[in-house]
């Protein structure tokens, strides 16, 4: 009831943004609507956890849809938990919103949208037939794409908006077999229904493969997604924290509802295939990040590890279910989503820091920045505790969703077959390496954009952004360290949502309750909160021993820099520079990346120039072959549009012709 | 209460003692050299003599410039506290286990090599992308030894290793030695040791760790110098918990069998210490580009230890 409006409350926000556009103002108040929208969904959601525990919830039918099938919504314990993990960070991008709605460059094009973006996104949680789920999806699908579109004069957010309507349509392509296949011969559509269904074994793993295109192509697996990085940053960086924050979110959702639960039993090699696309997606996304210049761009990327990350769990989660490991596969569910959690809180707080030095400086080239800190120190803090938590650092969420995953990942090889045994090690060398490129990777956006010295104008004369802007990253920032502080509330809260799905409730606390020891008493613990209770007492012995017994002088004095000061700026390293070492010893085997220094001979006085090439192997050996075939069929194909009457009827003859045969044969 | 009292003193002991293991490293180096040296007692004396000095803080630099070295030195002492050295009952070892361990130390990577950039200087940048750079490949590797340790001991706690080795439940293992020789490799990458990085070069092209401390002088130069030197006993005791675990006092043991843990740790520590003296007299530093193939190597030994469980368990 309390959902029902609140999501007729966003569209009818929609509605009133169009009606209103003329209006000065409209923009703040329509985004103070979806901020009390998504507050009102978030607390429902924490409700019905809190209060509903297991209890079987119907589903309640509404009077609209297709003829024969009335339109059913079913809020269920997972639903909640995503209802939750989506509309906080909404309710954060909506606070942005307030602030920056207004000076994004079509304002009009985006605040219409935005609330129809929020309530596509919500309609596929509480969907609870695929004709609702579908729907919602579209409408997800079809907003976020004008959301891309809305700088249209920009060529390279056309060209954006263009991919990602192709990998858009390519995920409901997939997604719509699959529930059809779900559905069986007699088209029950709703998910009762598709539980209750029993599938043979093929149509089960063709839903399975295609439940994993169509929610893998939103969600930015590897090789699915090219689309990602270029549309996320064409759109105004509040929604760019939806889409990458929250909208793979939804995908991850989506993949859960159908592989957990409406097709009850998956084999374990489709968890095999899971992790293993989990691994390689995870340790891409950050070597193509850590090689961005664009914040929003590497933003994007790293988006698409986390989404890897996130997968390598929910395929051990299956390995484990189907293998009778009930409590690992709970570990490794809880594992997946405290990630989903984290990522959409550290996400949204990045992209949201990303929009403000946007707005200060009007760059995101991280080599036009620099020195930032000092200038902006509310978003620089803030951007630099989300930094943290991206690269796991503790006692910070980030780190406690990867020490459970790696806690799984260990667990692995207890899954007694050859594949498991062999491949779980592989797979952890790659989620090792994305953990620790990830570190990498945001010293490197922190350190280049905020630290040093400015290397431009722009980057110098940078002011801070509005309070509600600041309140909107100061919010995730607070949330990221008690994520991190109180693990075991979040596991104890996520292992109710998912118990439904794995069958066990994952043992909270057994060594009470600030320690997380989850696979047993002895097989290792984690306590953020002793870690941040003994940092404090060392942190405090140490000052007092410094201070009593050294001196607390300070004398602030121009650089030093081993005795040669330059005065240039862009003698500092680079985003470019600080890539090097791992461009030249990964990047040079991944993305054939070469370097070229031009040297002018000597007595000349034209500059030297040094170029970086790089190939994208997934975009050039993948995406451009697709895309000659289509081309040289489409050539082939073009004939057919030329032709004489006579000729066209006599296709459609012969056309006729082959259908009949087709029928008389299936009736023999 | 007892295994408190234990935690208050392993605090306190490992701080006393790194500075200590640091002279004896370089003592050993410069009789091998065929110099007298400096005292052991002589890393104690520099300590005190920055911490009196005043700090000089370039312009340019913000506030994390200043703050970063707390953050460094408390990140690596909380992860040498949580380490058991001479006893495993001790309050503090099950709040992280080894993987936490590794994040700390990434924790204290992480504001260094940001504090190499804060001054944005040419030489802080090329220290932090180097560090970085070396960690990326040093990191993974360590948490694949962890891995295969894992996989022996059933457990990621190293206090609960080194009770499970010391119950005798490991013989001989290939994967143990695969795995040990991958963590010294890792241990002298992640303490900028020769043949990796040469910890009292200032020669431009060489250097790694000491380009991002640069700028650093007085007490925030005695906070880096100090956490270099507790990290490098932290890693000696990892290797001789892990590893060699033998004389380490279990929980409830007596005032005895402590005090003999006390030696037998001091004792290896020594040994290790004199070891690496000589190891580092012996090689010379190798070519930045070089260290991906030394790390990239040791990595590949952590793999092949998680993986050769398997198979020697299938012959």
């Amino acid at each position: 009831m309390i959902i029902g409006s609140a999501l007729a409350g966003l569209l009818l926000l929609g509605l009133c943004a169009i009606l209103l556009h003329r209006l000065t103002r409209v923009h703040e108040l329509i985004y103070a609507g979806c901020l009390v929208a998504t507050v009102v969904l978030v607390g429902d959601g924490l409700w019905h956890i809190v209060q509903s525990g297991h209890e079987e919830v119907p589903s309640v039918v509404l009077p609209f849809g297709l003829p024969w099938l009335h339109a059913h919504f079913r809020l269920d314990s997972l639903s909640a938990f995503f209802l939750v993990a989506i509309n906080f960070p909404a309710a954060l991008a909506s606070l942005f919103g307030i602030g920056y709605g207004g000076h994004v460059p079509h304002p009009g094009r985006v605040t219409p949208l935005f609330p129809l973006f929020l309530f596509g996104m919500n309609g596929v949680l509480i969907a609870d037939d695929a004709f609702v789920f579908l729907v919602s999806w579209e409408f997800m699908s079809l907003s976020s794409w004008l959301l891309v579109l809305s700088d249209h004069t920009n060529e390279e957010a056309r060209k954006a908006a263009m991919v990602y309507l192709v990998m858009a349509v390519f995920g409901t392509f997939c997604l719509l077999p699959a529930f059809g296949l779900l559905a069986g011969s007699g088209g029950a559509y709703t998910f009762a229904a598709m539980r209750a269904a029993h599938l043979p074994a093929l149509a089960g793993s063709l839903v399975v493969l295609l439940a994993l295109l169509g929610t893998g192509s939103k969600a930015g697996l590897v090789p699915l997604h090219v689309w990602l990085p270029l549309a996320h940053p064409a759109a105004p960086s509040h929604v760019s924290a939806l889409m990458s924050g929250v909208m793979t979110k939804v995908a991850i959702y989506g993949l859960i509802r159908i592989l957990y639960d409406l097709r009850g039993d998956v084999g374990w090699q489709w968890g095999f295939v899971l992790m293993v696309v989990g691994a390689v997606s995870a340790a891409m996304g950050v070597l193509y990040a850590l090689m961005q210049r664009d914040l929003k761009t590497l933003l994007a990327y790293s988006t698409v590890e986390n989404v890897g990350i996130i997968f390598i769990a929910l395929g051990l989660a299956l390995a484990f279910r189907d293998h009778g490991e009930l409590a690992l596969s709970a570990l490794s569910l809880v594992a997946a989503l405290y990630h989903v959690v984290n990522h959409a809180l550290f996400k949204t707080l990045l992209f949201l820091g990303a929009g403000a030095i946007l707005q200060a400086t009007g760059e995101r080239n991280l080599d036009r920045l620099g020195g930032l800190l000092n200038r902006m120190p509310i978003t620089g803090f803030t951007f630099l505790i989300g930094a943290c938590a991206i690269s796991a650092l503790p006692p910070l969420n980030g780190f406690v969703s990867e020490w459970l995953v790696f806690q799984s990942l260990f667990k692995g090889p207890t899954v007694a077959h050859w594949a498991m045994r062999f491949g779980v090690p592989v797979v952890g060398v790659a989620m090792a390496l994305a953990a620790a490129f990830a570190a990498t990777c945001f010293v490197r956006a922190f350190g280049i954009a905020f630290l040093g010295r400015p290397r431009t104008p722009e980057a110098r004369h940078a002011r801070e952004v509005p309070l509600s802007m600041q309140v909107a990253m100061a919010v995730p920032a607070f949330f990221c360290l008690c994520l991190g502080v109180f693990p075991v509330t979040v596991t104890s809260g996520i292992a109710t949502a998912v118990e439904p799905l794995v069958r066990v409730k994952l043992p909270a606390a057994m060594l009470g309750w600030p320690w997380l020891s989850p696979v047993s008493l002895t097989a290792g613990s984690y306590s953020a909160t002793m870690v941040l209770l003994t940092g404090a007492a060392l942190m405090v012995t140490t000052l007092l021993v410094v201070h009593h017994f050294g001196t607390r002088k300070i004398r602030r004095f121009p650089l030093w820099d081993c005795g040669h000061p330059e005065d240039i700026v862009n003698a500092q390293y680079s985003a470019d520079s600080f890539a090097q070492p791992l461009r030249r010893v990964f990047g040079s085997v991944v993305f054939r990346a070469r370097e070229e220094v031009e040297m002018p001979p000597p007595g000349e006085m034209v500059p030297a120039r040094f170029s970086v090439t790089m190939i994208d192997p997934v975009w050039t050996g993948l995406y451009l072959r697709i895309v000659r075939i289509v081309d040289a069929i489409a050539d082939r194909v073009n004939v057919l549009q030329f032709l004489t009457v006579r000729r066209y009827l006599l296709m459609m003859f012969l056309t006729l012709v082959l259908l009949l045969l087709v029928v008389a044969v299936r009736q023999q | 209460m007892i295994s408190f009292l234990f935690g208050v003193f392993h605090t306190g002991l490992v701080l006393a003692a790194a500075p200590l293991v640091m002279g004896i490293v370089r003592l050993t180096k410069a009789r091998l050299q065929g110099r007298r040296g400096a005292s052991v007692l002589q890393p104690y004396r520099d300590l005190w003599r920055l911490l009196q000095k005043e700090s000089v803080v370039a312009d340019s630099a913000s506030w994390l410039f200043r703050i970063a070295p707390y953050l460094v030195f408390v990140s690596v002492w909380l992860a040498a506290t949580i380490m058991p050295t001479f006893t495993t009952d001790m309050l503090l070892t099950p709040a992280a286990d080894l993987i936490a361990l590794v994040a700390l130390l990434g924790t204290a990577r992480f504001f260094t090599a940001l504090a190499g950039l804060d001054a944005g200087t040419a030489f802080g940048g090329l220290g932090s992308s180097r560090e970085m750079f070396v960690a990326s490949i040093g990191e993974p590797a360590m948490l694949m030894v962890i891995f295969s340790l894992s996989l022996l001991t059933h457990t990621t706690s190293p206090a609960q290793m080194a009770a499970y080795v010391m119950s005798g439940h490991v013989g001989i293992e290939v994967s143990a030695g695969l795995a040990l020789a991958a963590m010294v490799m890792v241990a002298i990458a992640e303490n900028g040791r020769i043949p990796i990085d040469n910890p009292t070069t200032h020669l431009e092209l060489t250097m790694i760790h000491e380009a991002m401390v640069l700028e650093y002088s007085g007490r925030h130069l005695a906070l880096l110098e100090a956490a270099a030197m507790v990290r490098l006993l932290l890693f000696m005791s990892i290797i001789s918990c892990l590893f060699f675990p033998w004389g380490i006092a279990g929980p409830d043991s007596g005032l005895l069998e402590v005090l003999w843990g006390l030696a037998a740790w001091a004792l290896k520590v020594g040994l290790l210490a004199v070891v690496l003296g000589y190891f580092e007299t012996m090689l010379a530093k190798m070519r930045v580009f070089l260290i991906a193939d030394f790390l990239g190597g040791a990595l590949l030994l952590a793999l092949l230890a998680t993986i050769f469980l398997y198979v020697s368990e299938a012959v």
